[in-house]
């Protein structure tokens, strides 16, 4: 800090007084009536009557809505913005989300123009540069994971997961009978069993090993002919690597049914291992974990899913095909599911995601290396401090718990908060479910060995706080724009009927 | 590789703290049979510049609406943008943040969100509205069946054909694995939905009843008459808005009957980007919100008495509910829920009426022109429309279209693309405009339609 007398305060005061000034609030507590923000063109065509042209349908007016000025919208985002933490803020642990640096070059190729000002359904002589993206990705993503064909359609990771299951479904359905059950481990995405459930599947539950693996005799007991599929996921939640994966395969596979696999820790081994070589039938990849595209505060990701031969019939339409020199969207799939949204999927995605792969080409195996090695540094430095309760090899990710904690009455939310105190986003928590008091750590290939340090020092330091100075973790965050909220509360109040103004959104008038 | 920050002699450094010799210690587990000894099949690894240039080259083989007249639409249509949203849209701090799960450290996402749901809410004239939803289409299918989760027991949706005819098709797509019917109703000759046919499809087994306003043909519907119907047997109605600019001239969903209105905001500064990302939305009223899929914030204050707000009535979602929950959505569309409301905000009351003012206008004019044409070409239906409309065309579309792509116009949408096998709309051209279409392209288009 400077030592110049009269500047006593850090310059973290200015954010401080500007808190203060202008407290968390939205455009909608602080009406401005009359001001405006945009300037349309003359109108140069003779203006329409909308009140005769629709009558007793007419709307005069949009009442409640906002009236602002440039000025006043670019400080108040702005203002909304700094009070978010971010990848660009510090290492972002959310186990299992891959936070991972989202390189600005990704970010110039989605918005050139010719990308990002193109219509669907533009001629497909016109958009031969789009069809070509989508073709070289789905190319890339062949070459990564071996699959046969690879759909870039779906609009996310849980949506890839429900065309999976469609696919899944139609392809038993094909042979005569689609089969009732999907079996999902207990460790398992919250998204799997709902996926399942909305392809009509009943979801069996199987119980991990004390490895924290698949139980093979588990799944013994609960593979039959009514099986459809086994959802896992490698290496799965507890970062752990399902080392009998070649023998999964071959039980699930000699009962006729499919292995699914959630590509959402794909980027422990891109590169390294192919899932089609595992056994793997099919699978979906998020594109904004494993190849970097933003998470934009909850989306848009991309949930691409790849499948072997015997599942491509039943693909979404249209793919993009290459033939001779020309891409075409093929619409005519008879045995296709249909359609998982609109249009061909988040092209936008897409071209974030292709950027990023050309720019790893070959290269990419060391995504997989660098996150896998932040990991087991991470695991190695805190171990001392956290309980671990499986201690397989870890790969992307290790999941502590706070069973150390406890006897101080502490819980992992109090040091997932305390956490925010030092500067970092805190681990997911209470996930999966097989770990109690779960802290699930996924630093990423993309964090310096400075910014891991940091932050090995700063759970080390909280672990010691809650011996010496519980009440210090008990109640934080101690430093951030808001104190920790009581959520049950708000959960209770948003439930009451008629509360929808102003807890879900702004009144009117 | 550049985005790995190591030096060789830091990642030696990690290995030997972490206790192996080598990167391939780390994957031990992995069964050898299936480990690479290769790297892929994939190029070498290129610089910005190499990179940039390759996609540069790829953009450059599309047709861009920037510099080309376009009279593109079917749910989705290129208005302006305001330049301040794609700039602040871009801080990191928004685009590199996730799911708002902790909010003490997300109060900017989280502010956003329900300043979304409120515009959606506004909008529309519904109570309340999610933090959005993947896209138009998905939010279709999530309003039908939050509607049968609503009415219990039933098993019939009746559909009107005036709806988006992929927005459909996901519908077939999704409710393939439930014992529903899915019944489709007509448009009459207005363009319109039939009225008739409409009430006679819906029964005491009907759970919802939807249609879409304004419709693919670009007439508008009333929700009145849908939302009669399916009261009138117990059902809900369930209305698709997927341009959101006809709500600053036209009465919302809400105010006319509908229980839910699901469909696609991207008309709000989402760029067309071939189709995707987009931003979808869904609002119902207060009584059935324990229902609605995806995520919610709510807004509260903290032990200071602070104003925040907040993810909440979770206990519906995926991750503690699996697979009873209402949806198995996860994520929201985050960003381009921003950018919509960045949008609203900077256009505000009166630019969004100004400019849906300016859309339906020049629609008007357009189609006072296709009428003032002597030739084979007509307005294909009486009913009102706002920014689209469908052109019966005597000449092949595909001839239309080519002469138009002569003189860089991209000349609408064939309905025989969007609706294939539709009965009657084999010689239909759907045309729509924004604020952003000149009159000067528009008199073109005209002039192409008089050469023949």
């Amino acid at each position: 800090m400077s030592d110049h007398g009269t500047l006593t305060e850090p310059p973290v005061a200015a954010d401080e007084a500007r808190n203060r000034r202008r407290p968390n609030r939205s455009l909608f507590d602080e009406p401005r009536p009359g001001r405006r923000g945009v300037l349309l063109p003359p109108l140069d065509v003779p203006p329409a009557d909308p009140a005769a042209l629709f009558g007793a349908v007419h709307r005069p007016e949009v009442r409640g809505e906002v009236e602002a000025s440039e000025v006043d919208v670019v400080r108040h985002f702005t203002r909304l913005s700094q009070l978010n933490f971010a990848i660009d803020t510090a290492l972002y642990s959310l186990g299992s989300c891959t936070m991972k640096h989202n390189p600005r070059l990704n970010e110039e190729t989605a918005r050139i123009a010719g990308f990002a000002d193109t219509h669907p359904y533009a001629p497909e002589s016109l958009s031969q540069g789009n069809l070509e993206v989508m073709w070289r990705l789905e190319e890339a993503l062949k070459v990564l994971t071996g699959f046969a064909r690879v759909t870039l359609q779906p609009s996310a990771g849980a949506n890839g997961e429900l065309a999976s299951a469609l696919m899944i479904r139609a392809a038993h359905a094909a042979r005569g009978n689609p089969r009732r059950h999907i079996l999902v481990p207990d460790s398992a995405h919250g998204t799997n069993p709902a996926s399942a459930h909305f392809a009509g599947y009943e979801v069996i539950e199987i119980h991990s090993s004390p490895r924290g693996t698949v139980d093979l005799a588990e799944l013994d007991a609960k593979l039959d002919g009514d099986v459809a599929a086994l959802m896992i996921t490698v290496p799965n939640t507890l970062g752990v690597f399902e080392d009998e994966i070649l023998e999964i395969a071959r039980r699930v596979h000699a009962k006729g049914a499919y292995l699914y696999l959630d590509g959402a820790n794909f980027n422990a081994f891109v590169g390294k291992a192919k899932p089609a070589d595992m056994g793997v039938d099919v699978m979906h990849m998020n594109l904004h974990k494993t190849f970097s595209t933003p998470h934009g505060g909850g989306g848009p990701g991309a949930g691409p899913v790849g499948v072997v031969p015997a599942l491509v019939p039943f693909l979404p339409v249209p793919t993009v095909e290459r033939r001779d020199d020309r891409f075409v969207l093929d619409h005519d799939r008879p045995q296709s599911i249909g359609k998982m949204r609109t249009f061909y999927g988040n092209f936008g995605v897409l071209v974030r995601a292709l950027t990023y792969v050309l720019s790893y080409g070959r290269s990419i195996p060391e995504v997989a290396e660098s996150a896998v090695l932040n990991a087991n540094y991470l695991r190695k430095r805190l171990s001392p401090f956290y309980h671990l309760k499986y201690t397989e090899p870890s790969y992307h990710e290790v999941v502590f718990d706070d069973k150390l904690q406890t006897a101080a009455g502490i819980h992992n939310i109090d040091i997932a908060k305390r956490l925010m105190d030092y500067g970092f986003h805190p681990p997911t928590m209470s996930f999966p479910l097989i770990v109690s008091g779960a802290l699930m750590i996924e630093p990423t290939e993309t964090e310096p060995r400075e910014e891991l340090d940091a932050f090995a020092d700063a759970l080390i330091a909280i672990a010691k706080e809650c011996l010496e100075r519980p009440d210090l973790v008990k109640t934080a965050p101690h430093t951030t724009p808001v104190t920790r909220l009581d959520e049950a509360a708000l959960a209770r109040e948003a439930s009451r009927p008629g509360s929808f103004a102003p807890v879900l959104r702004a009144p009117v008038g | 590789m550049r985005y790995i920050p190591h030096s060789p002699e830091e990642q030696a450094a990690l290995l030997s703290a972490v206790g192996v010799r080598s990167v391939d210690e780390l994957f031990a587990t992995v069964p050898k049979e299936v480990l690479l000894r290769e790297p892929p099949d994939l190029p070498p690894p290129a610089s910005e510049i190499e990179v940039r240039r390759a996609m540069g080259e790829m953009a450059s083989r599309n047709a861009n609406l920037s510099e080309w007249t376009s009279l593109l639409g079917g749910g989705l249509y290129a208005h302006h943008t305001p330049a301040f949203v794609p700039q602040l849209l871009s801080r990191g701090e928004f685009l590199t943040a996730y799911t708002p799960y902790q909010p003490e450290v997300s109060q900017g996402t989280l502010t956003a969100i329900w300043e979304f749901q409120s515009h959606v809410a506004i909008l529309t004239e519904m109570d309340v509205a999610n933090a959005s939803m993947y896209e138009g289409a998905s939010a279709f299918v999530e309003a039908v069946l939050m509607a049968e989760r609503l009415t219990k027991k039933r098993s019939k949706v009746v559909v009107s054909k005036g709806i988006h005819p992929e927005y459909r098709r996901c519908l077939r797509t999704y409710l393939a694995n439930f014992p529903f019917t899915i019944v489709e109703v007509p448009v009459g000759e207005g363009g319109a939905t039939d009225a008739a046919a409409l009430a006679k499809a819906v029964d005491d087994t009907t759970f919802a009843v939807a249609v879409q306003s304004p419709n693919v043909l670009g007439v508008v519907e009333s929700w009145r008459t849908a939302a009669d119907a399916a009261h009138a047997n117990g059902a809900l109605a369930v209305g698709v808005v997927n341009e959101m600019f006809s709500l600053a001239l036209l009465k919302g969903p809400g105010a006319e009957g509908i229980d839910i209105a699901a469909g696609e905001a991207a008309s709000f500064g989402v760029p067309p980007s071939f189709g995707g990302p987009l931003v979808g939305f869904l609002a119902c009223r207060d009584a059935m919100k324990r229902q609605i899929p995806g995520r919610l914030v709510g807004r509260t204050t903290d032990a200071n008495g602070k104003t925040a707000f907040c993810l909440t009535l979770s206990t519906r979602e995926q991750h503690i509910r699996r697979e009873k929950a209402t949806s198995n959505i996860c994520t929201n569309q985050g960003l381009f829920a921003l950018a919509a409301t960045m949008t609203i905000s900077i256009l505000g009351k009166q630019g969004l009426r100004e400019t849906a003012l300016q859309c339906l206008s020049k629609a008007e004019y357009l189609k006072a022109g296709v009428r003032a044409i002597p030739g084979p070409f007509s307005v294909a239906f009486s009913g009102r429309t706002f920014n689209e409309f469908a052109i019966r065309c005597g000449p092949a579309v595909e001839e239309v279209l080519h002469r138009c792509e002569e003189k860089k116009i991209l000349g609408g949408i064939p309905m025989k693309r969007l609706a294939p096998g539709e009965a009657g709309w084999d010689d239909l051209l759907l045309v729509a405009v924004t604020e952003r279409t000149p009159r000067a392209g528009l008199d073109g288009f005209l002039d192409v339609l008089r050469s023949f």
